[in-house]
Protein backbone atom coordinates (compact mmCIF):
# COMPACT_ATOMS: atom_id res chain seq x y z
CA UNK A 1 0.00 0.00 0.00
CA UNK A 2 2.76 2.38 1.05
CA UNK A 3 4.73 1.31 -2.01
CA UNK A 4 1.78 2.17 -4.24
CA UNK A 5 1.53 5.63 -2.75
CA UNK A 6 5.24 6.24 -3.28
CA UNK A 7 5.10 5.07 -6.88
CA UNK A 8 2.02 7.18 -7.57
CA UNK A 9 3.66 10.23 -6.01
CA UNK A 10 6.86 9.64 -7.98
CA UNK A 11 4.89 9.25 -11.20
CA UNK A 12 2.94 12.40 -10.49
CA UNK A 13 6.14 14.34 -9.88
CA UNK A 14 7.72 12.90 -13.03
CA UNK A 15 4.68 13.73 -15.13
CA UNK A 16 4.41 17.16 -13.56
CA UNK A 17 8.02 17.93 -14.35
CA UNK A 18 7.55 16.50 -17.81
CA UNK A 19 4.70 18.83 -18.70
CA UNK A 20 6.31 21.87 -17.10
CA UNK A 21 9.58 21.29 -18.89
CA UNK A 22 9.51 23.21 -22.13
CA UNK A 23 12.02 22.73 -24.90
CA UNK A 24 11.74 26.28 -26.16
CA UNK A 25 11.08 25.85 -29.85
CA UNK A 26 10.06 28.55 -32.28
CA UNK A 27 6.73 26.76 -32.85
CA UNK A 28 5.87 26.62 -29.13
CA UNK A 29 6.66 30.30 -28.68
CA UNK A 30 4.56 31.28 -31.68
CA UNK A 31 1.65 29.06 -30.67
CA UNK A 32 1.48 30.69 -27.23
CA UNK A 33 1.76 34.21 -28.61
CA UNK A 34 -0.98 33.43 -31.16
CA UNK A 35 -3.27 32.48 -28.26
CA UNK A 36 -2.54 35.82 -26.58
CA UNK A 37 -3.18 37.55 -29.92
CA UNK A 38 -6.38 35.52 -30.32
CA UNK A 39 -7.60 36.83 -26.96
CA UNK A 40 -6.82 40.37 -28.07
CA UNK A 41 -8.73 39.76 -31.29
CA UNK A 42 -11.84 38.66 -29.37
CA UNK A 43 -11.66 41.77 -27.19
CA UNK A 44 -11.11 44.00 -30.23
CA UNK A 45 -14.18 42.63 -32.01
CA UNK A 46 -16.29 43.69 -29.03
CA UNK A 47 -14.48 47.00 -28.52
CA UNK A 48 -15.06 47.91 -32.18
CA UNK A 49 -18.69 46.83 -32.05
CA UNK A 50 -18.24 44.04 -34.60
CA UNK A 51 -19.61 41.63 -31.99
CA UNK A 52 -22.06 42.35 -29.18
CA UNK A 53 -20.77 42.56 -25.62
CA UNK A 54 -20.66 39.08 -24.10
CA UNK A 55 -19.31 38.63 -20.56
CA UNK A 56 -18.37 35.00 -21.17
CA UNK A 57 -16.40 35.85 -24.29
CA UNK A 58 -14.54 38.60 -22.41
CA UNK A 59 -13.77 36.15 -19.59
CA UNK A 60 -12.50 33.52 -22.04
CA UNK A 61 -10.30 36.03 -23.82
CA UNK A 62 -8.77 37.47 -20.64
CA UNK A 63 -8.20 33.97 -19.25
CA UNK A 64 -6.40 32.92 -22.43
CA UNK A 65 -4.18 36.01 -22.22
CA UNK A 66 -3.39 35.47 -18.52
CA UNK A 67 -2.65 31.74 -18.78
CA UNK A 68 -0.55 31.98 -21.91
CA UNK A 69 1.38 35.01 -20.66
CA UNK A 70 2.42 32.94 -17.62
CA UNK A 71 3.46 30.01 -19.84
CA UNK A 72 5.49 32.18 -22.18
CA UNK A 73 8.80 32.75 -20.29
CA UNK A 74 9.18 28.97 -19.82
CA UNK A 75 9.70 28.71 -23.57
CA UNK A 76 13.10 30.38 -23.27
CA UNK A 77 15.26 27.91 -21.28
CA UNK A 78 19.05 28.21 -21.34
CA UNK A 79 20.34 26.60 -24.51
CA UNK A 80 17.41 27.72 -26.67
CA UNK A 81 19.01 31.06 -27.60
CA UNK A 82 19.11 30.20 -31.31
CA UNK A 83 15.73 28.51 -31.62
CA UNK A 84 14.08 31.49 -33.34
CA UNK A 85 15.48 34.50 -35.22
CA UNK A 86 12.62 36.57 -33.78
CA UNK A 87 13.82 36.09 -30.19
CA UNK A 88 16.39 38.71 -29.20
CA UNK A 89 19.52 37.64 -27.25
CA UNK A 90 18.50 40.41 -24.84
CA UNK A 91 15.87 38.00 -23.43
CA UNK A 92 18.57 35.83 -21.87
CA UNK A 93 20.65 38.85 -20.86
CA UNK A 94 17.65 40.32 -18.99
CA UNK A 95 15.70 37.19 -18.03
CA UNK A 96 14.36 38.70 -14.80
CA UNK A 97 12.95 41.70 -16.64
CA UNK A 98 11.56 39.47 -19.38
CA UNK A 99 9.78 37.30 -16.82
CA UNK A 100 8.53 40.35 -14.92
CA UNK A 101 6.99 41.75 -18.12
CA UNK A 102 5.16 38.48 -18.83
CA UNK A 103 3.95 38.41 -15.21
CA UNK A 104 2.74 42.01 -15.51
CA UNK A 105 0.71 41.13 -18.60
CA UNK A 106 -0.80 38.13 -16.77
CA UNK A 107 -1.45 40.30 -13.70
CA UNK A 108 -3.18 43.00 -15.76
CA UNK A 109 -5.44 40.33 -17.29
CA UNK A 110 -6.13 38.86 -13.82
CA UNK A 111 -7.10 42.28 -12.45
CA UNK A 112 -9.55 42.71 -15.31
CA UNK A 113 -10.97 39.23 -14.68
CA UNK A 114 -11.53 40.18 -11.03
CA UNK A 115 -13.38 43.30 -12.14
CA UNK A 116 -14.78 42.30 -15.50
CA UNK A 117 -15.30 45.09 -18.06
CA UNK A 118 -19.06 45.54 -18.14
CA UNK A 119 -19.69 46.99 -21.60
CA UNK A 120 -18.21 47.82 -24.98
CA UNK A 121 -16.38 50.92 -23.69
CA UNK A 122 -14.99 48.95 -20.76
CA UNK A 123 -13.58 46.34 -23.13
CA UNK A 124 -11.98 49.14 -25.17
CA UNK A 125 -10.27 50.49 -22.05
CA UNK A 126 -9.20 46.96 -21.08
CA UNK A 127 -7.58 46.52 -24.51
CA UNK A 128 -5.50 49.64 -23.96
CA UNK A 129 -4.32 48.36 -20.56
CA UNK A 130 -3.43 44.94 -21.95
CA UNK A 131 -2.09 46.28 -25.24
CA UNK A 132 0.47 48.55 -23.59
CA UNK A 133 2.28 45.39 -22.45
CA UNK A 134 2.70 44.07 -26.01
CA UNK A 135 4.75 46.94 -27.40
CA UNK A 136 6.66 47.49 -24.16
CA UNK A 137 8.04 43.95 -24.31
CA UNK A 138 8.38 43.62 -28.09
CA UNK A 139 10.37 46.85 -28.26
CA UNK A 140 13.33 45.18 -26.56
CA UNK A 141 12.87 41.49 -27.05
CA UNK A 142 11.25 40.71 -30.38
CA UNK A 143 13.24 40.99 -33.62
CA UNK A 144 11.48 41.73 -36.88
CA UNK A 145 12.59 39.21 -39.45
CA UNK A 146 10.97 40.24 -42.72
CA UNK B 1 60.09 68.67 -76.31
CA UNK B 2 60.74 69.11 -72.64
CA UNK B 3 58.98 72.43 -72.92
CA UNK B 4 55.93 70.81 -74.49
CA UNK B 5 55.71 68.13 -71.76
CA UNK B 6 56.08 70.84 -69.19
CA UNK B 7 53.24 72.83 -70.74
CA UNK B 8 50.99 69.76 -70.82
CA UNK B 9 51.78 68.95 -67.20
CA UNK B 10 51.15 72.55 -66.26
CA UNK B 11 47.83 72.53 -68.07
CA UNK B 12 46.83 69.28 -66.37
CA UNK B 13 47.83 70.67 -62.99
CA UNK B 14 45.83 73.81 -63.67
CA UNK B 15 42.82 71.72 -64.67
CA UNK B 16 43.16 69.66 -61.51
CA UNK B 17 43.25 72.82 -59.41
CA UNK B 18 40.23 74.23 -61.22
CA UNK B 19 38.44 70.89 -60.83
CA UNK B 20 39.25 70.68 -57.14
CA UNK B 21 38.19 74.29 -56.63
CA UNK B 22 34.98 73.57 -58.53
CA UNK B 23 34.30 70.47 -56.44
CA UNK B 24 35.09 72.43 -53.31
CA UNK B 25 32.73 75.17 -54.38
CA UNK B 26 29.79 72.98 -55.36
CA UNK B 27 30.11 70.90 -52.20
CA UNK B 28 30.09 73.87 -49.82
CA UNK B 29 27.23 73.95 -47.31
CA UNK B 30 24.35 75.79 -49.00
CA UNK B 31 21.79 77.29 -46.65
CA UNK B 32 18.63 78.74 -48.14
CA UNK B 33 18.52 82.53 -48.69
CA UNK B 34 17.23 84.56 -45.72
CA UNK B 35 14.02 85.45 -47.67
CA UNK B 36 12.99 81.79 -47.51
CA UNK B 37 12.62 82.03 -43.73
CA UNK B 38 11.35 85.62 -43.55
CA UNK B 39 7.79 86.75 -42.83
CA UNK B 40 6.63 83.55 -41.12
CA UNK B 41 5.14 85.47 -38.23
CA UNK B 42 3.95 83.95 -34.96
CA UNK B 43 4.15 80.15 -34.96
CA UNK B 44 0.99 78.04 -34.70
CA UNK B 45 1.97 75.99 -31.65
CA UNK B 46 -0.78 73.37 -32.11
CA UNK B 47 0.37 72.67 -35.66
CA UNK B 48 3.96 72.67 -34.36
CA UNK B 49 3.06 69.86 -31.98
CA UNK B 50 1.45 67.91 -34.83
CA UNK B 51 4.65 68.30 -36.88
CA UNK B 52 6.67 67.33 -33.79
CA UNK B 53 4.92 63.95 -33.48
CA UNK B 54 4.97 63.36 -37.23
CA UNK B 55 8.73 63.99 -37.16
CA UNK B 56 9.37 61.63 -34.26
CA UNK B 57 11.86 64.05 -32.65
CA UNK B 58 11.64 62.36 -29.23
CA UNK B 59 12.64 58.95 -30.58
CA UNK B 60 16.22 60.14 -30.96
CA UNK B 61 16.48 63.37 -28.98
CA UNK B 62 14.88 62.36 -25.64
CA UNK B 63 17.39 61.21 -23.03
CA UNK B 64 17.89 57.43 -23.39
CA UNK B 65 15.63 55.46 -21.08
CA UNK B 66 13.41 58.40 -20.14
CA UNK B 67 9.67 57.77 -19.92
CA UNK B 68 6.41 59.68 -19.88
CA UNK B 69 6.62 63.47 -19.85
CA UNK B 70 10.41 63.28 -19.39
CA UNK B 71 10.57 62.33 -23.07
CA UNK B 72 9.66 65.91 -23.91
CA UNK B 73 13.07 67.02 -22.58
CA UNK B 74 15.12 66.87 -25.79
CA UNK B 75 18.40 66.45 -23.91
CA UNK B 76 20.09 64.20 -26.46
CA UNK B 77 22.77 61.68 -25.51
CA UNK B 78 21.49 58.62 -27.35
CA UNK B 79 24.33 56.78 -29.13
CA UNK B 80 23.24 55.76 -32.64
CA UNK B 81 25.43 52.96 -33.92
CA UNK B 82 25.91 52.73 -37.68
CA UNK B 83 28.28 51.13 -40.18
CA UNK B 84 30.09 54.49 -40.35
CA UNK B 85 30.67 54.89 -36.60
CA UNK B 86 28.65 56.11 -33.61
CA UNK B 87 26.57 59.26 -33.82
CA UNK B 88 25.83 60.91 -30.47
CA UNK B 89 22.48 62.66 -30.67
CA UNK B 90 22.73 66.35 -29.66
CA UNK B 91 20.65 68.37 -27.20
CA UNK B 92 17.91 70.23 -29.12
CA UNK B 93 16.03 71.47 -26.06
CA UNK B 94 15.42 75.24 -25.93
CA UNK B 95 18.38 75.77 -23.54
CA UNK B 96 20.25 78.86 -24.80
CA UNK B 97 23.74 77.36 -24.51
CA UNK B 98 23.44 73.55 -24.43
CA UNK B 99 20.46 73.38 -26.81
CA UNK B 100 19.00 75.41 -29.67
CA UNK B 101 17.30 78.17 -27.65
CA UNK B 102 19.73 80.73 -29.06
CA UNK B 103 19.17 79.76 -32.69
CA UNK B 104 17.30 81.86 -35.23
CA UNK B 105 14.50 80.40 -37.34
CA UNK B 106 16.83 80.49 -40.37
CA UNK B 107 19.51 78.55 -38.49
CA UNK B 108 16.97 75.97 -37.32
CA UNK B 109 15.39 75.76 -40.77
CA UNK B 110 18.71 75.34 -42.56
CA UNK B 111 19.67 72.54 -40.18
CA UNK B 112 16.32 70.83 -40.75
CA UNK B 113 16.04 71.20 -44.51
CA UNK B 114 19.61 71.74 -45.77
CA UNK B 115 21.74 69.82 -43.26
CA UNK B 116 23.69 72.97 -42.37
CA UNK B 117 24.59 73.61 -38.71
CA UNK B 118 24.67 76.89 -36.79
CA UNK B 119 28.35 77.44 -37.64
CA UNK B 120 27.66 76.85 -41.33
CA UNK B 121 29.04 73.30 -41.20
CA UNK B 122 27.66 70.21 -42.96
CA UNK B 123 25.57 68.00 -40.67
CA UNK B 124 25.68 64.22 -40.86
CA UNK B 125 22.66 62.61 -42.56
CA UNK B 126 22.06 60.46 -39.46
CA UNK B 127 19.94 63.55 -38.78
CA UNK B 128 17.32 62.94 -41.48
CA UNK B 129 17.48 66.31 -43.26
CA UNK B 130 17.41 64.42 -46.54
CA UNK B 131 13.74 63.78 -45.67
CA UNK B 132 13.01 67.01 -43.75
CA UNK B 133 14.14 68.92 -46.88
CA UNK B 134 10.54 68.55 -48.09
CA UNK B 135 9.05 70.41 -45.13
CA UNK B 136 7.35 73.77 -45.67
CA UNK B 137 8.79 76.90 -44.00
CA UNK B 138 5.47 77.20 -42.14
CA UNK B 139 5.78 73.73 -40.59
CA UNK B 140 9.42 74.48 -39.69
CA UNK B 141 8.40 77.76 -38.03
CA UNK B 142 5.55 76.10 -36.13
CA UNK B 143 7.77 73.19 -35.04
CA UNK B 144 10.45 75.59 -33.81
CA UNK B 145 7.78 77.46 -31.89
CA UNK B 146 6.54 74.25 -30.26
CA UNK B 147 10.06 73.05 -29.34
CA UNK B 148 10.62 76.40 -27.58
CA UNK B 149 7.68 75.58 -25.25
CA UNK B 150 9.42 72.38 -24.04
CA UNK B 151 11.66 72.12 -20.94
CA UNK B 152 15.34 73.10 -21.17
CA UNK B 153 18.21 70.73 -20.51
CA UNK B 154 21.85 71.62 -19.82
CA UNK B 155 23.09 68.24 -21.03
CA UNK B 156 26.01 68.32 -23.48
CA UNK B 157 26.27 65.17 -25.60
CA UNK B 158 29.74 63.96 -26.59
CA UNK B 159 30.88 64.58 -30.19
CA UNK B 160 30.28 61.88 -32.81
CA UNK B 161 32.71 58.98 -32.64
CA UNK B 162 33.59 58.31 -36.26
CA UNK B 163 36.74 56.84 -37.84
CA UNK B 164 38.56 58.47 -40.78
CA UNK B 165 37.37 59.28 -43.44
CA UNK B 166 33.85 59.63 -42.01
CA UNK B 167 35.04 62.20 -39.48
CA UNK B 168 35.78 64.66 -42.32
CA UNK B 169 32.71 66.87 -42.52
CA UNK B 170 33.89 68.39 -45.80
CA UNK B 171 33.27 65.02 -47.46
CA UNK B 172 29.57 65.37 -46.62
CA UNK B 173 29.37 67.93 -49.41
CA UNK B 174 30.12 65.12 -51.82
CA UNK B 175 27.51 62.93 -50.14
CA UNK B 176 24.93 65.66 -50.55
CA UNK B 177 25.93 66.17 -54.18
CA UNK B 178 25.27 62.49 -54.82
CA UNK B 179 22.21 61.85 -52.66
CA UNK B 180 20.61 65.00 -51.28
CA UNK B 181 17.38 66.24 -52.83
CA UNK B 182 13.83 67.28 -52.10
CA UNK B 183 12.06 65.73 -55.09
CA UNK B 184 9.41 62.97 -55.00
CA UNK B 185 10.79 59.55 -54.01
CA UNK B 186 8.61 57.39 -56.23
CA UNK B 187 5.89 57.66 -58.86
CA UNK B 188 2.38 57.46 -57.41
CA UNK B 189 -0.54 55.49 -58.85
CA UNK B 190 -3.07 57.93 -57.40
CA UNK B 191 -3.47 61.67 -57.13
CA UNK B 192 -5.54 63.89 -54.90
CA UNK B 193 -5.04 65.83 -51.71
CA UNK B 194 -5.08 62.82 -49.37
CA UNK B 195 -2.31 60.96 -51.19
CA UNK B 196 -0.31 64.19 -51.46
CA UNK B 197 -0.67 64.77 -47.71
CA UNK B 198 0.51 61.18 -47.15
CA UNK B 199 3.46 61.76 -49.48
CA UNK B 200 4.42 64.88 -47.52
CA UNK B 201 4.18 63.05 -44.18
CA UNK B 202 6.00 59.88 -45.25
CA UNK B 203 8.72 61.41 -47.45
CA UNK B 204 9.11 64.56 -45.34
CA UNK B 205 8.68 64.86 -41.57
CA UNK B 206 7.87 61.17 -41.00
CA UNK B 207 11.20 60.20 -42.64
CA UNK B 208 9.96 56.60 -43.01
CA UNK B 209 12.40 55.87 -45.84
CA UNK B 210 15.41 56.44 -43.60
CA UNK B 211 14.91 52.97 -42.13
CA UNK B 212 12.54 51.26 -44.59
CA UNK B 213 14.60 51.90 -47.76
CA UNK B 214 17.82 49.96 -48.44
CA UNK B 215 21.07 51.93 -48.83
CA UNK B 216 24.16 51.52 -50.98
CA UNK B 217 27.74 51.34 -49.64
CA UNK B 218 27.94 55.13 -49.38
CA UNK B 219 24.72 55.43 -47.42
CA UNK B 220 22.52 56.72 -50.25
CA UNK B 221 19.13 55.19 -51.00
CA UNK B 222 19.19 52.39 -53.57
CA UNK B 223 17.34 53.22 -56.77
CA UNK B 224 13.87 51.71 -57.37
CA UNK B 225 13.65 50.30 -53.87
CA UNK B 226 11.69 53.02 -52.06
CA UNK B 227 10.34 51.58 -48.76
CA UNK B 228 11.24 48.08 -49.96
CA UNK B 229 12.72 47.01 -46.62
CA UNK B 230 16.31 46.97 -45.41
CA UNK B 231 18.64 45.43 -42.84
CA UNK B 232 18.08 46.82 -39.36
CA UNK B 233 20.73 49.56 -38.90
CA UNK B 234 20.77 48.76 -35.18
CA UNK B 235 21.87 45.20 -35.85
CA UNK B 236 19.54 42.22 -35.79
CA UNK B 237 16.67 41.45 -38.08
CA UNK B 238 15.14 43.46 -40.90
CA UNK B 239 13.09 46.61 -41.26
CA UNK B 240 10.11 45.38 -43.29
CA UNK B 241 9.05 46.18 -46.81
CA UNK B 242 5.99 48.47 -46.54
CA UNK B 243 5.14 48.76 -50.24
CA UNK B 244 2.06 47.04 -51.74
CA UNK B 245 4.43 44.17 -52.67
CA UNK B 246 5.30 43.41 -49.04
CA UNK B 247 4.97 39.79 -47.95
CA UNK B 248 4.01 40.83 -44.43
CA UNK B 249 1.61 43.72 -45.09
CA UNK B 250 1.05 44.08 -48.84
CA UNK B 251 -2.36 42.44 -48.43
CA UNK B 252 -3.49 44.80 -45.67
CA UNK B 253 -6.32 47.20 -46.47
CA UNK B 254 -5.93 50.92 -45.91
CA UNK B 255 -8.10 50.48 -42.80
CA UNK B 256 -5.66 47.82 -41.53
CA UNK B 257 -2.74 50.23 -41.95
CA UNK B 258 -4.65 53.01 -40.21
CA UNK B 259 -5.53 50.66 -37.34
CA UNK B 260 -1.90 49.52 -37.02
CA UNK B 261 -0.66 53.12 -36.81
CA UNK B 262 -3.33 53.94 -34.25
CA UNK B 263 -3.24 50.84 -32.01
CA UNK B 264 -0.01 49.00 -32.81
CA UNK B 265 -1.86 45.83 -33.78
CA UNK B 266 -1.68 43.98 -37.09
CA UNK B 267 -4.90 42.45 -38.50
CA UNK B 268 -3.78 39.12 -36.94
CA UNK B 269 -3.29 40.82 -33.56
CA UNK B 270 0.41 40.49 -33.69
CA UNK B 271 1.85 43.69 -32.28
CA UNK B 272 4.38 46.30 -33.26
CA UNK B 273 7.98 45.62 -32.15
CA UNK B 274 11.50 47.03 -32.06
CA UNK B 275 12.07 50.68 -32.89
CA UNK B 276 8.61 50.84 -34.56
CA UNK B 277 7.02 50.73 -31.08
CA UNK B 278 8.07 54.30 -30.50
CA UNK B 279 7.24 55.39 -34.05
CA UNK B 280 3.73 53.95 -33.70
CA UNK B 281 3.26 55.74 -30.37
CA UNK B 282 4.14 58.99 -32.20
CA UNK B 283 1.79 58.19 -35.11
CA UNK B 284 -1.03 57.53 -32.63
CA UNK B 285 -0.77 61.18 -31.54
CA UNK B 286 -1.53 62.49 -35.05
CA UNK B 287 -5.04 63.42 -36.16
CA UNK B 288 -6.88 60.48 -37.73
CA UNK B 289 -6.83 62.17 -41.14
CA UNK B 290 -3.01 62.06 -41.16
CA UNK B 291 -2.93 58.30 -40.49
CA UNK B 292 -5.47 57.82 -43.29
CA UNK B 293 -3.28 59.92 -45.61
CA UNK B 294 -0.21 57.80 -44.81
CA UNK B 295 -2.19 54.63 -45.56
CA UNK B 296 -3.46 56.04 -48.86
CA UNK B 297 0.08 56.96 -49.87
CA UNK B 298 1.50 53.52 -48.96
CA UNK B 299 -1.09 51.97 -51.28
CA UNK B 300 -0.12 54.35 -54.12
CA UNK B 301 3.64 53.69 -54.25
CA UNK B 302 5.16 51.04 -56.57
CA UNK B 303 5.08 47.45 -55.25
CA UNK B 304 8.58 46.13 -54.56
Amino acid sequence: MKFKVIVTAALAVALGVGTAFATGTKEEREAIMKKVGGGMGQLAAIAKGEKPYDADAVKTALTAISENARLFPDQFPAGSENASPASSPKIWENMDDFKARAEKLAGDADALLAQLPADQAGVGAAMKTIGANCGACHQNYRIKTD
Amino acid sequence: MAGKTGRILLSLAALAVIGAAGMFYITLPSPLPPEHWAGQGEPDIANGERVFWAGGCVSCHAAPGSEGNARLILAGGLALKSPFGTFNVPNVSPDETAGIGGWTLAEFGNAMTRGVGKKGEHLYPSFPYNSYARMTPKDINDLFGFIKTLPKSGNVAPPHDLPFPFNQRIALGGWKLLFFGDGPRAPLSATGDQVKRGQYLVEGPGHCGECHTPRNALGGFEADAWLAGAPNPEGEGRIPNITPGSKSMGAWSEADIVNYLETGFTPEFDSVGGSMVEVQANMAKLPAEDRAAIAAYLKAIPAR
